[in-house]
C-alpha cells in the first residue's frame, strides 16, 4: 500500500517536473503531497462516518470534559462529544473554503493581471493602484470585515477570503506579462496579425502558469490559517458542526480549568494541513525555479 | 537630500488615492451588505418602527448613499471621523484611547521577531548543512503554518495556567490596576516613569506572552530571509577578502556580512507591519488586549459603521506612513539607493 502510494507520488512529481530537470528526489514536495492527500481522504471518509469512532455531533453517554483515555483518545468536550471524532471530520470547511477561495482569486486575479499588463495605459495604472491599496492592507482584517458583512457560512467565507487574495495573483501575472510582452515572439505574433485576445490566451497566459502554481500552494497554506482564524472569531460554520477553528474557540472557555486537549488537537490538525500545502509550495518553487534551490556553500 | 524630499512628497500624494480606494470599498460594503446598524444597536429589543426611523435619521443613515459618502469624505478631510454608534463618542478619541496598547504590543512583537529571527537565521547560515541548520529550517517553515490564536492559547495553557509564570491575559494585574494611572497609554513607559518596581514587573510580565505570540510568525519569515541573504553574502568577494586579511570570524560575520545581508530584509519591514496588524486582531482577542484591532472586531459585530471606517482608515494611514519611513530609511542604510 505504502509502496504503491510512493509510486503514484513519483509519477506525479515526474509529471510536474516533466523529467527535464532530473529532479526526481523532491522529498519536500512528496511529503507535502502525502500530508495533503491524506487529509483529503480522511476528511471525505469522515463525512460518511467511516473513520470516526463516535458521532462528532451527537451527545453520548460519556463523561464530560474528560482528558484523553483509552475510550476517548483525545478526550471529550463539555457536551460529551468525542474530540478525536470531531477533529477528524472538522477539516471540511477549511478545505472547501481554501480551495474555493484560491480558485476564485486565481481566476479573477490572473485575468485582471493579464489584461492590465497587456493593455497598459490608464487601465493598468488605475487597476494597479486599486490592487496595491488592497494588498497593503492587513489581509486578515479585510477578510474579517468582509465575512462579517457577507454573513457566516461557506459561501461568504469563500468570497471574503478569495477577495483578499486577488491582488496577489494580479501582481504575479502582471509582472510576468510585462516581461513576456517585450519578447520577440509576441512581436512576431503581432506582426502576423494575431488578435490581442489570442495573443493573451495562447502566448502570454501559458507563460504565467508556473508562477501562479507556486503562489497558489502558499496561498492555500495561508487560506487554511485564515479560515481557522475566521471560525475562531465566530464567523465560520454554525455551531453543532465540527470545525477546528470553532472547536478551539469553544475550548478556550475551559482553558482556565486546564482542559488542554480541547484546543491542542484541533490546532495540530490546522498546523499539519497548512504545513502540507506550504511544503508543496516549497517543492514547486524549487521545480519551476531551479536557481532558487539552496546553494551549497 | 532634495531627491529624498521630492520622493517622500510624491509617495505621500500617491497614498491619498490608495486610502480613498480602501475607504470607498469599505464604505460601500458596509452599506450594500445586509446588517442594519440600528437593529444591531438596539440588540433585538422590540422597538416601534417609528422609533427605528427616528434613530436612523439621527445617525444619518437614512439618506441616499452618495450624499452620505460625500459628507463623510468632507468630514474626514477635516479630521472628523464621526461619532461611534455604540458609545456616541467621537471615533477619533476612541481610536486614540486604544492605539497605544496596540503600538506597545506591536513594538515588543517586532522586537521578539527580530531577536529570534535574526538570531536563528544567522545561526543557520553560519552552520549551514549541519544539524542545527536543519532544525532551524524546519522551525522556519513550521512557523508559517502556525495559527497565531492557537499559539497564544497554548502559551496561556502552559505558561499561565500550568506553570503560573505569566498572567493569562489583559495588560495589567487587577490589584495594581486599581492604583495605576496611565498618562501616555503606554503602560510599560508609565510604569517605568512611576519608578515602582512591582508595577514595572507586573506590566512587563503581561507583555511577554502576547509579544511572543504576535512576533512568532514574523520570526520565521525574518529568519528564513536572514539565512538566505547571509548565505549569499558569505560567498561575496569582500567577505573572502576580510577573511584573507586575517580578521576574526566573528568580526567577518557580524560586521562585514550581516550588515550587508540585512539590506534586503529591511525592505520587507513595511509589508511585515501589515501582517503584524493582521496578527494583532487575533492576539488582542486571545489576550483580551484592549487595542485598536480588538476594537475593530467588536465594532464589526455591533455594525458600528463610523467606528469600522475610522479604524480601517487609521490602520491604513499608519501602515502607509511606516512604509514611507522604511523607504526613506532604506536610502540611508544602502547609500547606493538614490531617489
Amino acid at each position: 500500500m505504502a509502496r504503491g502510494m510512493i509510486g503514484v507520488l513519483d509519477w506525479i512529481v515526474d509529471k510536474l517536473s516533466r523529467g527535464k530537470h532530473g529532479l526526481r528526489h523532491q522529498t519536500v514536495l512528496k511529503v507535502g503531497l502525502v500530508i495533503v492527500i491524506a487529509f483529503l481522504i480522511m476528511t471525505v471518509l469522515a463525512q460518511y462516518s467511516w473513520l470516526t469512532p463516535y458521532s462528532p455531533t451527537k451527545y453520548r453517554d460519556a463523561p464530560r470534559l474528560e482528558g484523553p483515555s483509552i475510550h476517548h483518545w483525545m478526550g471529550t468536550d463539555q457536551l460529551k462529544r468525542d474530540v478525536f471524532s470531531r477533529i477528524i471530520s472538522g477539516g471540511k470547511a477549511s478545505i472547501i473554503v481554501a480551495f474555493g477561495a484560491v480558485a476564485l482569486s486565481m481566476t479573477i486575479g490572473s485575468i485582471l493581471g493579464w489584461i492590465s499588463g497587456f493593455v497598459g495605459g490608464f487601465l493598468d495604472r488605475s487597476l494597479s493602484l486599486t490592487m496595491d491599496a488592497i494588498y497593503s492592507f492587513p489581509s486578515m482584517i479585510l477578510a474579517i470585515v468582509l465575512v462579517a458583512m457577507f454573513g457566516a457560512g461557506l459561501g461568504p467565507m469563500i468570497l471574503a477570503v478569495g477577495f483578499v487574495y486577488i491582488p496577489t495573483y494580479f501582481r504575479v501575472t502582471r509582472a510576468e506579462v510585462l516581461q513576456v510582452k517585450e519578447t520577440t515572439y509576441i512581436e512576431a505574433a503581432r506582426a502576423v496579425g494575431v488578435s490581442s485576445v489570442r495573443i493573451v490566451l495562447r502566448h502570454v497566459a501559458p507563460n504565467t502558469v508556473n508562477a501562479i502554481m507556486a503562489v497558489s500552494s502558499f496561498n492555500l497554506a495561508d487560506a487554511i490559517l485564515t479560515v481557522a482564524a475566521l471560525s475562531f472569531l465566530g464567523f465560520g460554520l454554525p455551531p453543532p458542526l465540527p470545525d477546528w477553528g470553532y472547536d478551539i474557540q469553544n475550548g478556550q472557555k475551559f482553558l482556565q480549568s486546564g482542559s488542554w486537549w480541547l484546543i491542542t488537537f484541533p490546532g495540530l490538525m490546522i498546523i499539519a494541513l497548512s504545513l502540507g500545502f506550504g511544503l508543496i509550495g516549497e517543492g514547486i518553487s524549487d521545480l519551476v525555479n531551479p536557481k532558487r534551490k539552496r546553494k551549497k556553500v | 537630500m532634495g531627491g529624498i524630499t521630492r520622493y517622500a512628497l510624491q509617495r505621500l500624494l500617491l497614498t491619498i488615492p490608495m486610502l480613498l480606494i480602501l475607504l470607498t470599498l469599505v464604505f460601500l460594503i458596509l452599506r450594500v451588505m445586509p446588517g442594519d446598524p440600528v437593529a444591531a444597536m438596539l440588540g433585538g429589543r422590540n422597538v416601534s418602527p417609528q422609533l427605528m426611523d427616528e434613530y436612523r435619521h439621527k445617525m444619518g443613515v437614512d439618506r441616499p448613499i452618495p450624499v452620505q459618502y460625500i459628507e463623510y469624505l468632507g468630514d474626514i478631510v477635516r479630521g472628523d471621523f464621526g461619532d461611534s454608534f455604540s458609545t456616541s463618542k467621537p471615533v477619533v478619541s476612541e481610536i486614540f484611547l486604544r492605539f497605544p496598547a496596540t503600538l506597545e504590543l506591536a513594538f515588543f512583537g517586532l522586537l521578539f521577531s527580530w531577536i529570534f529571527g535574526f538570531g536563528t537565521g544567522l545561526l543557520a547560515a553560519v552552520r549551514v548543512d549541519r544539524p542545527i541548520d536543519h532544525v532551524v529550517r524546519i522551525f522556519h517553515i513550521g512557523s508559517f503554518a502556525m495559527p497565531l490564536f492557537w499559539l497564544g492559547l497554548m502559551l496561556q495553557v502552559i505558561f499561565a495556567v500550568k506553570l503560573g509564570w505569566f498572567p493569562v491575559a489583559t495588560r495589567i494585574g487587577g490589584r495594581i490596576a486599581f492604583t495605576f494611572q496611565s498618562k501616555t497609554g503606554f503602560y510599560l513607559l508609565d510604569a517605568i516613569l512611576s519608578g515602582n518596581g512591582k508595577v514595572i514587573l507586573d506590566v512587563a510580565k503581561h507583555l511577554v506572552l502576547p509579544s511572543v505570540t504576535l512576533g512568532f510568525a514574523q520570526a520565521g519569515l525574518l529568519g528564513r530571509m536572514t539565512r538566505a541573504s547571509m548565505l549569499e553574502v558569505l560567498d561575496a568577494d569582500y567577505v573572502t577578502t576580510a577573511r584573507a586579511k586575517g580578521l576574526k570570524e566573528r568580526i567577518v560575520v557580524l560586521r562585514h556580512a550581516l550588515r550587508n545581508a540585512l539590506i534586503p530584509i529591511v525592505t520587507v519591514f513595511g509589508l511585515q507591519f501589515a501582517i503584524l496588524m493582521g496578527g494583532a486582531v487575533l492576539t488582542e482577542t486571545v489576550f483580551s488586549w484592549p487595542g485598536i484591532a480588538s476594537f475593530l472586531v467588536r465594532s464589526i459585530e455591533a455594525r458600528d459603521w463610523p467606528a469600522i471606517q475610522g479604524a480601517i482608515v487609521f490602520i491604513a494611514i499608519f501602515i502607509s506612513v511606516i512604509n514611507l519611513a522604511v523607504d526613506i530609511a532604506y536610502s540611508f542604510i544602502d547609500p547606493r539607493v538614490r531617489y
